[in-house]
């Protein structure tokens, strides 16, 4: 009866889904300047250690930021009641590099976790208040809303720079604004699986964030304690933002084009299409990562430039289709 | 039984509600009707506890609105505000089948889907179901709300408007299941109508407000009448027996 329950067919998609995402996984273990053949893993002690050290961190990196970030920029949808706003445009990620700016600052010894901690807590606020003030905006309006989100996100971005430039600090906020997976190493990613883990506590709320989207009224008529749902909602965008802003730095369009292009096909009822988003976020990053390590190989490409250009191409084209549905 | 006593609201320096006090019986169907403005859809509000209660006292069977948990209440009683602004992508029974969120916590069951399945083929949805809600028109979301609101299968069944949109055959067809269901399970509905010949012949009781009060409550007899009709409404109507049901011929 629901997309969920559509029976061989619904069975199919996942088959092809999850094996797109396997086969994306093996390739980005196998693709870079280190030279590394499937074959030798089992002879060559090199390989592995090449493997265990750099590649399979980096891959895992690539997946669990992607999903993350991809549901973080559902929830924010499902919280704003807007589909075009994200993390990375409507002021949390940079609220988040401000946060880490202000912790480098006060405690430069700060360990990665700690400034993730801080960078939670500025998103916290910085995000609130655009969602406070999104909610005022007229519903009539729909484009105000993502608007509005750029024109916030951009005074905080510039509010960081400036700080920064006063600071010398601007080759590190360099660092936090553009995602990229290069320097990641075993010991240097690990933070990422609280991501993954808040990814899965978004699952197990699914039922409950699809009656935020129905609105307010909606939601406490039946029976669902609304307030609390969106401080859950706030704490999700906001840890999982700053966690990848810390570890890897701004990935931009992630959380916009993937829960769009799900929406377009498979609805919103979070419990059954949820999960294509995390995958849906996790297949654009790696593919996006790939991509980037082999444009001018053996040079790299930054995944957040990657993004920037295909992401945008993505999110045009989806708004341009966006009548010819049904 | 909904009880109402001494209910004032002021929104932004106006009043909205003037100590209104009010006891809606258990069982039956009871219209609350009345000029734009008179406060019906706040009073809606308050007892369906969409707002908070700044003065006064709301209980529906006995447990009092403000203080009991919200899960508890949206087993005995569903809300449907007019036009709640739904514009999720969600299929039309993934949205209906949301009314049973309060008695299974999002794990259907058998019986759910029974209900559900009931909800559609009762409000004309079946062939809908598979559809996206924000593919449909105005009458079918409509529709699709009214059916997750009694998908909710509550004994208070609080409606504003719920005609708005619908055709005739689908606002008689509403109408006519609020009475049934009120006739063979002694359901409570309370709703807000704007089309006093809808109240005249399926509400029992006819509750009117104007200007943030009650100004007439009773057996639907009591209130259809010309002088009541007017100081409610503001001009002289007349009102006739037509086929043994009281008509009103506010056209004129």
């Amino acid at each position: 009866m629901t997309a969920g329950s559509l029976g061989s067919q619904g069975f199919a998609y996942q088959a092809i889904g999850a094996a797109t995402l396997l086969a994306l996984f093996v390739a980005s273990l196998f693709v870079g300047v280190g030279e590394l053949a499937i074959g030798s893993l089992a002879s060559d002690p090199e390989a592995l250690r090449l493997i265990m050290i750099s590649r399979l961190p980096r891959t895992l990196a690539a997946l669990l930021a992607g999903s993350a970030l991809a549901i973080a920029g559902l929830v924010m949808q499902t919280l704003a009641r807007n589909r075009f706003v994200e993390p990375s445009t409507a002021g949390t990620a940079q609220s988040a590099a401000l946060g880490i700016l202000v912790v480098t600052l006060v405690w430069p010894d700060a360990s990665l976790g700690w400034k993730a901690a801080g960078a939670a807590v500025t998103a916290l606020a910085g995000t609130s208040v655009f969602l406070m003030l999104a909610h005022r905006l007229p519903p009539t309006q729909p484009f105000l809303v993502p608007l509005f989100g750029l024109v916030y996100g951009g005074v905080i971005g510039a509010a960081a720079i400036f700080a920064a430039w006063h600071l010398d600090l601007l080759q590190y906020l360099e660092v936090w604004m553009t995602g990229e997976f290069s320097g990641i190493l075993r010991g240097r990613y690990e933070l990422l699986w609280v991501a993954g883990a808040l990814v899965v506590l978004a699952w197990w709320t699914a039922d409950r964030l699809t009656m935020l989207s129905l609105g307010r009224d909606v939601s406490i008529g039946l029976g669902l304690n609304y307030a609390a749902m969106l401080r859950l909602g706030l704490v999700i965008v906001s840890a999982i933002t700053a966690l990848t802003v810390v570890v890897v730095g701004t990935i931009p369009f992630v959380g916009l084009v993937a829960p769009n292009i799900v929406s377009r096909f498979a609805g919103e009822n979070l419990r059954h299409t949820l999960p294509w988003v995390a995958g849906g976020g996790a297949a654009l990053v790696l593919a996006c990562d790939i991509m980037g390590r082999l444009i001018r190989f053996p040079y790299e490409v930054p995944v957040g430039t990657i993004l920037g250009v295909v992401g945008a191409v993505l999110f045009l084209a989806l708004l341009l289709g966006r009548n010819s549905n049904d | 039984m909904i009880e109402i006593a001494g209910v004032s609201l002021a929104l932004g320096g106006s009043r909205i509600l003037d100590n209104v006090s009010l006891t809606v019986p258990k069982g039956g169907v009871t219209a609350l009707v009345g000029p734009n403005g008179a406060g019906k859809s706040s009073l809606l509000s308050l007892i369906a506890r969409l707002r908070p209660l700044q003065s006064g006292r709301i209980t529906v069977d006995g447990l009092p609105v403000d203080t009991t948990p919200s899960r508890q209440l949206a087993r005995i009683m569903a809300i449907l505000r007019q036009d709640p602004g739904v514009a999720s992508r969600l299929r039309v029974a993934e949205l209906v089948g949301f009314g049973r969120f309060p008695h299974n916590r999002g794990r259907l069951t058998a019986k759910d889907r029974e209900i559900i399945a009931a909800s559609l083929e009762q409000f004309d949805l079946s062939d809908l179901a598979l559809r996206f809600i924000d593919t449909l028109s105005g009458g079918q979301r409509q529709r699709a709300l009214v059916a997750m609101t009694f998908c909710q299968g509550t004994d208070y069944i609080l409606l504003d408007e719920p005609l708005n949109n619908l055709d005739m055959f689908h606002a008689r067809n509403l109408m006519r299941t609020l009475r049934r269901i009120a006739d063979e399970h002694g359901k409570t509905v309370l709703i807000v109508l704007h089309d006093i010949n809808h109240a005249a012949s399926y509400a029992d009781r006819i509750v009117a407000m104007k200007d943030g009060a009650v100004i007439a409550s009773g057996e639907t007899g009591d209130i259809i009448r010309p002088d009541i009709l007017e100081s409610i409404f503001g001009f002289s109507m007349r009102v006739e027996n037509i086929a043994g049901r009281l008509t009103v011929l506010h056209h004129a």
